[in-house]
This record gives C-alpha cells, sequence and structure tokens, in this order.
C-alpha cells in the first residue's frame, strides 16, 4: 500500500493578478502531523481549500491512496474522508453543540431524528479523543476554545481520516493552545493523518513531524522536524532578503512627535486585551515600524492612535499634546495622517467620484467649501492636481468612480489625500498590501520622502522585506505586547522572525 | 452604432433607469391580464383609461397633479433618509403629525396656510428625530422603531382630533363626526392658495402645492449633492466606517437625516389636508399616502428629482384607475402598483441582473478580442 494518504501534485491555481500557488506538491503521510508554514499571502490557504474543494485547480492532481480523485467540492472531500476547521469557525450560532456536529448528516428513522443515538456517539467521540465539551450548550454561549473542539467534533463524526486544521491557534488563548496541542497528539496517536497550517514556529516545531514551507506561492521545501530548526524554518519561510533596496540617507531623528504610555485597548474578538500596555515613541525625520504577524494588536494599536477605537487606559501625546481623548476630526487637524488597512472598508467611499473621495479628510476646509456648498470647481482643480503629482490613474479623470479603478490606484489616491495634508505623523498600516512591485516601491518612496522632510512616520506592516527595507527603528509586536526593538541593520531577519513567533523576547528597552 | 449604444449603457444610472422602467411596464401587463381576466369585453377601455385617462381633461390632470404632491414629499421622506443609509418605514407616522399639527394650527391656533405648513414639517420632524435618536444612540433598528411610531402616531393623533370638538366637521354644522372639519368653514385663510391657477385649469383640486413639494424636491437634491451636509450624509450612507475614518459624526448625521426626512412627510400631510378638498376620516388604518411613498422612491432609486417623476406615474395611474369605474373595481389598480412596487423591490435585482449581463458580454468580446490578435 502507498505510504501517503493524501498527494498533491504540481498544484497551480491562478486569481487575477496574482498566482496563489505555484506547481506546489504536497505529501501527506498517513499518520502523520504535516506542518504547512509560509507568510501571509504564501498561498498555505488556497492550497488547502484546493483541497477541501472550496476551489478548483488550474493544473495539477490530487491523489487519496495512490489513486487520482477529483473534489470539485465539499461534500466530495468529505467522501474521501477529508475535514476541515477553517480558521473562521463554520457554526449555527444558536444551535446546540450536538446539533452543530449532527447537522447534515443526521441519523433518522422514517425521518424522525435519532436524537439519543447522536448524543451517544458524540459522548463516545467525546470521551475517546478528550475532546470536553457540553452537548446541550449553544455554540453562542461557550468559548471559542470549545467552538474548535465542536468543529473536530464535527470531522470526527463524518469518520474523516484526514483533518485540516486553518491557522487553530490564531483565536486561541495560550492554555487552549496546549489543549490544542495535546488533542492533535491524541488524534495522532488513534491514526489520523493531520495538515497543520501555521505562520507560528514553536506550535510547528512543538506537534508536527514534517513540514513543506511555501513562499510566494512556491514550494520551497519539505523538512523533517527532528532534523532542523527554528531559525532553518523561519530562513525557509521568509527567504534570503532580497534586498529590494529603497535609497535612504542616514538621519539623525529630532523631535519626539508620538509617544504613546502604557497604551491598553480592548480587543472586538476575543475577551482580552488587544494591546496590554504599549510605550513608545515616534520622533521627526524616522520611520519606526511595527512589525508582527497578524493579529498581535497592530490594528487595534493604530485604531487607537487614530481615534477610530477608544483606548482603555494609558496616554497618546501628539507633539507634547494629550490626545487620548480627541475625537477622529481633532486628531486629523492636529495632524495625524492615517492610510488605513483596509482601503475598502475604511479608506474610501467606493461610490464617491475619485475627487470627492481625494478631499474626505478636507472638504469641510474654506479653500473647498463656500457657505455650507461644495466647491466643485476648487474640489476638480485640487483632485486634478493631486492626479498629476501622484500619478493617479483612471478612466475619467476626477469624476471616475473609485470602485471602478485598480487597487494600487486606489491606494495611490489614499495616500496622495494623506500625504498632501501635510501630516506631521503618517500613520500607515500595510500600505503595500496586495499591490504589484511598481505600486509598492512607489509608496516606499513617498513614506521614505516623508521621513526626509523631517515627518515622523509609523509603518505596520507584516512584511519583513518591507520592514527591514524601509524603517529607522523597529518594534515588534507579539499578543499585545512590544516584545524587542532593533536597528534594521542590527538585526537579521531571520532573528526577527522569531521574535515575531514569539519564540524569544527581549527586555524592554528604554523606548519600547 | 454599437460604440454609442455601449456608451448610453455605460452612463451611470442607466441601469437603474432600466430597472424602474422594467417594473413599471410589467406592472401594467399584468394588470390588463387581470383587466381581461376580471371583464374580457370591457379590458381595452380599461387599460386605455389607465393609460390616458390622467391627461384626459385638464380636470383629470389638476388631480394627478393634486395627488402627486403629497406623494412626493412622502417619497423624499423615504428617499432622503435612504441616501443616508436609513431605511425609513415611518413616514406614515410622519405624514399623520404632519397633519394633525396643520390642522390643530389652522383651526385652533388660525394660522394661515404657510405657518401651518411650516407647523406640519416640525410634527413631522419630531416623529422623524425619534427613531433616528434611538438608532443613534441605542442602535435600534429604524426600520422596527418607525413602524411602532406609525401606529402610536395614528392612534394618539385620532385620539386627540376625536377629543377637540372644534377641529371636527360637525362641529361646523356637517352631519358626521368622525371628519375634521371642511376648511372654507373653519379657516379659510389656512387653505392653501391656488394663485387662479383653478381657473386656468377649471378644477377645484389644483393649488400650488404640487409646485411646493417640487421646490422641496429640487432643494433636496441641492442639499445632497452640492453641500458639505449632502457629502456627509451620503459619505455615512455609502460607507459608514469611512466616514468615521474621515471623523464625520454619524450619530448626528442620523439624527439629522431623520428629522429632514420626518419633515418632508409632515408636510406632505399639510398640504394634503389644508387643500381645502381633503377632509381626514378618524380611522384604524395607517394613509396609503405614507407607505406609497416607499414605491415612489424606490421606483425613483432615491433621486430627489427623479421621485417627482415617479409621484407623478404612481399618481397618474391612480387617477386612471379611478376612471375605470365601475367596470372595474377601483383596487385593480392598487394591485397594479402592488406588483410595480414588488417588481421594484426586485429593482435592485434587476439592476444586479443587468448589469452582471452586460459585464459578461464585455467580457465575451474582450476575450474573442485578444482570441482574434492570438490568431493574427
Amino acid at each position: 500500500m502507498n505510504d501517503y494518504i493524501i498527494e498533491m501534485e504540481n498544484i497551480t491555481k491562478e486569481f487575477p493578478g496574482v498566482r496563489a500557488n505555484d506547481r506546489v506538491t504536497l505529501q501527506l503521510k498517513r499518520g502523520e502531523v504535516h506542518a504547512l508554514l509560509g507568510e501571509n499571502g504564501a498561498g498555505k490557504s488556497t492550497l488547502m481549500s484546493i483541497l477541501f474543494g472550496l476551489y478548483q485547480p488550474d493544473s495539477g492532481v490530487i491523489r487519496k491512496n495512490g489513486q487520482v480523485v477529483r473534489i470539485s467540492n465539499p461534500n466530495d472531500a468529505n467522501e474521501l474522508q477529508i475535514g476541515m476547521v477553517h480558521q473562521h469557525f463554520k457554526l449555527v450560532e444558536v444551535f446546540t453543540v450536538l446539533e452543530n456536529i449532527f447537522l447534515g448528516v443526521e441519523p433518522t428513522q422514517l425521518g424522525v431524528l435519532k436524537y439519543q443515538e447522536a448524543r451517544q456517539r458524540v459522548l463516545d467521540l467525546s470521551k475517546k479523543y478528550g475532546l470536553s465539551v457540553e452537548p446541550d450548550a449553544r455554540i453562542e454561549d461557550i468559548t471559542v476554545g470549545m467552538q474548535q473542539r465542536v468543529e473536530i467534533l464535527k470531522m470526527l463524526y463524518r469518520e474523516n481520516e484526514i483533518l485540516i486544521f486553518d491557522e487553530p491557534t490564531a483565536v486561541l488563548t495560550p492554555q487552549e493552545i496546549k489543549e490544542l496541542m495535546a488533542i492533535i497528539r491524541g488524534l495522532k496517536a488513534e491514526g489520523k493523518s493531520i495538515l497543520f497550517i501555521s505562520h507560528k514556529l514553536n506550535e510547528i516545531m512543538e506537534v508536527s513531524d514534517r513540514c513543506t514551507v511555501l513562499r510566494k506561492g512556491q514550494c520551497i521545501g519539505t523538512v523533517d522536524i527532528k532534523d532542523t530548526s527554528v531559525e532553518d524554518l523561519s530562513r525557509m519561510m521568509v527567504g534570503r532578503p532580497i534586498q529590494f533596496k529603497v535609497d535612504k540617507k542616514d538621519q539623525q531623528p529630532g523631535d519626539t512627535v508620538l509617544e504613546v504610555e502604557n497604551l491598553v485597548v480592548p480587543s472586538k474578538l476575543h475577551k482580552n486585551y488587544a494591546v496590554k500596555g504599549v510605550s513608545f515613541k515616534v520622533r521627526t525625520g524616522e520611520i519606526v515600524c511595527l512589525a508582527g504577524i497578524e493579529g498581535n494588536g497592530q490594528s487595534e494599536l493604530v485604531y487607537a492612535l487614530t481615534g477610530i477605537e477608544k483606548s482603555t487606559s494609558g496616554t497618546i501625546r501628539l507633539q507634547g499634546q494629550d490626545i487620548t481623548r480627541a475625537s477622529i476630526r481633532q486628531r486629523s487637524r492636529l495632524g495625524i495622517s492615517h492610510i488605513p488597512e483596509d482601503r475598502h472598508k475604511y479608506g474610501l467611499i467606493l461610490d464617491y467620484s475619485l475627487a470627492d473621495n481625494l478631499v474626505l479628510q478636507r472638504y469641510w476646509e474654506p479653500d473647498f467649501q463656500h457657505r455650507g456648498f461644495i466647491d466643485q470647481i476648487q474640489v476638480k482643480n485640487y483632485a486634478e492636481t493631486l492626479i498629476s503629482q501622484y500619478d493617479i490613474r483612471s478612466g475619467q479623470g476626477p469624476q471616475t468612480q473609485v470602485r471602478s479603478m485598480s487597487g494600487g490606484n486606489q491606494q495611490k489616491a489614499i495616500i496622495a489625500r494623506e500625504i498632501d495634508k501635510n501630516p506631521e505623523l503618517l500613520v500607515a498600516i500595510q500600505p503595500t498590501r496586495g499591490l504589484d512591485v511598481g505600486a509598492i516601491e512607489y509608496i516606499h518612496s513617498q513614506l521614505v520622502a516623508q521621513r526626509d522632510a523631517g515627518k515622523a512616520v509609523l509603518l505596520v506592516s507584516l512584511e519583513l522585506d518591507e520592514v527591514m527595507n524601509v524603517s529607522d527603528r523597529i518594534l515588534v509586536m507579539y499578543e499585545g505586547e512590544i516584545v524587542g526593538e532593533f536597528k534594521p541593520r542590527e538585526v537579521t531577519v531571520e532573528q526577527l522572525g522569531l521574535y515575531m513567533a514569539g519564540a524569544r523576547r527581549s527586555q524592554k528597552g528604554p523606548n519600547a | 452604432m454599437k460604440a454609442r449604444i455601449r456608451k448610453l449603457i455605460q452612463k451611470p444610472g442607466f441601469d437603474s433607469l432600466m430597472a424602474s422602467a422594467a417594473a413599471i411596464g410589467i406592472g401594467l401587463i399584468f394588470g390588463l391580464i387581470l383587466l381581461i381576466v376580471f371583464n374580457p369585453g370591457k379590458s381595452l377601455y380599461g387599460f386605455s383609461q389607465i393609460l390616458f385617462a390622467g391627461f384626459s381633461s385638464a380636470g383629470k390632470f389638476s388631480k394627478v397633479l393634486y395627488q402627486a404632491a403629497p406623494l412626493i414629499m412622502t417619497g423624499l421622506a423615504v428617499g432622503f433618509a435612504f441616501k443616508t443609509g436609513l431605511f425609513n418605514i415611518g413616514a406614515s407616522g410622519q405624514y399623520m403629525l404632519g397633519t394633525f399639527f396643520a390642522l390643530y394650527t389652522g383651526i385652533i391656533w388660525q394660522f394661515p396656510w404657510w405657518a401651518a405648513l411650516l407647523a406640519a414639517m416640525v410634527g413631522g420632524a419630531i416623529w422623524g428625530a425619534m427613531p433616528g435618536l434611538f438608532k443613534a444612540f441605542f442602535n435600534v433598528n429604524e426600520v422596527i422603531t418607525s413602524i411602532m411610531f406609525n401606529w402610536i402616531g395614528l392612534f394618539a393623533v385620532n385620539v386627540l382630533l376625536a377629543n377637540i370638538p372644534r377641529v371636527l366637521a360637525d362641529f361646523y354644522g356637517a352631519s358626521n363626526p368622525d371628519r375634521t372639519a371642511n376648511m372654507a368653514a373653519a379657516n379659510p385663510a389656512a387653505i392653501v392658495p391656488k394663485w387662479g391657477l383653478d381657473r386656468i385649469f377649471g378644477s377645484s383640486y389644483i393649488n400650488i402645492s404640487f409646485f411646493i413639494a417640487v421646490i422641496l424636491a429640487v432643494l433636496a437634491y441641492i442639499v445632497l449633492n452640492r453641500t458639505i451636509f449632502g457629502y456627509e450624509l451620503k459619505a455615512c450612507g455609502y460607507n459608514r466606517n469611512a466616514s468615521i475614518y474621515a471623523g464625520i459624526n454619524a450619530r448626528r448625521n442620523i439624527v439629522l437625516s431623520m428629522i429632514i426626512a420626518g419633515s418632508f412627510a409632515g408636510l406632505g400631510g399639510g398640504i394634503y389636508y389644508l387643500s381645502g378638498t381633503a377632509q381626514y376620516t378618524i380611522e384604524k388604518i395607517l394613509p396609503a399616502m405614507g407607505f406609497n411613498g416607499i414605491p415612489v422612491a424606490l421606483l425613483a432609486t432615491s433621486n430627489p428629482l427623479g421621485i417627482i417623476f415617479s409621484a407623478l406615474f404612481v399618481s397618474y395611474i391612480q387617477v386612471g384607475g379611478e376612471a375605470m369605474q365601475p367596470e372595474y373595481a377601483k383596487e385593480i389598480i392598487d394591485i397594479i402598483i402592488s406588483v410595480i412596487i414588488y417588481l421594484s423591490a426586485f429593482s435592485l435585482l434587476l439592476k444586479g441582473f443587468i448589469r452582471r449581463q452586460l459585464q459578461k458580454l464585455a467580457r465575451v468580446e474582450a476575450k474573442a478580442a485578444s482570441e482574434e490578435e492570438v490568431a493574427a
């Protein structure tokens, strides 16, 4: 019999403008825990979605036990005994644990639900694998950790042999992570084959047997965990720093512009705080980069700085002035510009014209209005100036509906608007997300130009290349805290990766 | 030729216009089928009444304008709020409060017509503000609160009117006690003036209310499209997150938008019952004028200028429906309007469908073009 239970060979999947998977091969042995490692956007989720039947590959084959199979939807996957726990759980909130588990595969007799039988089976499974759940509690009332156990029970109830976990620890507390690790080991002991998607190196080292690394859609290699180290894995994940060197001269930072002290921000995802007492400074003429893996509190920190979310405690000072309680508009007037994380959710009003979007942060200024009436001519002239100055390309100039513009040009419009406000502090979260190389280079040069002009820049980035290239100072965030502070020249990408994955932390420096 | 059609198709609003026209067309065809089913012999006569009665005489046309005026106002009440991302289903209640304020100030305080109309706007504004406040500060869905305020408004107004003898018709010698006074007897100065239009049209229905409504629709259009305030309101409607990001006070805008919407509906009640020809009957039924504002706004995709025309259309076929009597029950017109309403609720779906078809066409063409290139 074949050694591999699942083989995905030369899988290629292209989305408009991006090759998410490029001839990726992944072989899962029977009864192993196989980790799939890669940065955000490396193509891990795409690959797993193909295996689960959510996407069809453009080319490549999938084999189960050596036989070529076609998986055109999740039902096919289920028949092949492939189950998946998604990063965002797929549970019916108002149903009980039990109802969620047998939903879709209800045991019935003459159309009547055999409730006791189903219940007994769930209880048996729960006991066998050490998955403690409350069968009669509603999903909305139980913890995230228990919801995840319900998802696992769903797979076991369907007698799945191949279990996919998509970033299972992203939403869990440390204690719950420990429990999950034990559960995964138990599943392995019962002969299940497990695919474990993660970018947290420690977890992979702890629980998996082998690891396949993806980078920018390509398969970098598969290694045995016992022959490797955290350092090796992180180098494979990040790759050689292909220095796309940003032209930047040395410069001594000046006065403090932003000063954050012991800032605490609540989380919307879980009951814990997203930002747990963070302190740092950003000075004129420097780019400070907040590095970290997604979901470690960077977004919440920025929302608190720009006023979109309220902080629980701590102070924020802009040029010495306390703005902790100031409104968004006040902060904007005092000189904070914000390039938001999600340009469609926050950055733009997609149904407005380009001109209307370009004045979104200053339409109320005397230049653009006359007794409450918008000065259309001024708005149009201003838009035309920005369009030519920042080379924003669009179909119909200022009148173009922003929805119809390309992502790169939408981002350029936001950058033009925020930089032209002439801010004291420019806050940018992942400004290059989803953009092509040309646009990325442009945005980096704009950030550096702001720094050279003596402005303070706070950049949040998930891309290590970007962090190393653009910043003057790096603060690493992990689980809502700053765990390290570096100069880009004094640290390697590998070391940063360790801090970002929580494998290491340094003492808090004077500035951190 | 092809290029010109494509240019037309790509114009913003084309798909909205198409969707509205499709809804009207299908609704009318359905009406014709109904007419054939109920009375085949008279169906063509009935259908021609629907289509042409409104233009058949100056008198009929005055009636079209007379009914269109309050419809424009309730349509604006729904459409204006909708531009801000709020579904104001409470136009009926706001219309009721406007009616009460107009009648009370006009009869008891002997206000002149213009002051009574302002009072009607205040009444509607108060009723609009309630759901707005609940939405802004407690995040209560405005649909639920405005429905409840419809009924609260209706019964509150009925109770008040029934207990103020001087506003009722029998106080002035008429025989029906469940009706408000004839304004000619109670306060002629409160009747919306006709400025000689009655002589031109030869009908007592016509007055300046249609023109008041048109002016307000134009004002609403200007506010929405030319002012800072309108810019903020629409920003909240299109993308609440982005408007918060830009420092816009979304709460304040929700309340203000509902106040303005309410005052529009209130004015609708005012101009209708101060016309001198209408008398309010105390009934346990919400006035249809308020609900008809919803299809009027939907048909016009909430564009204030479009609302003028969709209100005229609805009023026009209502007049046609009255002209079909006694061969047909007037309810047939209500069914036709209902079908149009139903389909105009689908107009978003239709719009999406039309847009998808157009995109598909564009893709097929692009693909063909690229294949030609490859072949060449």
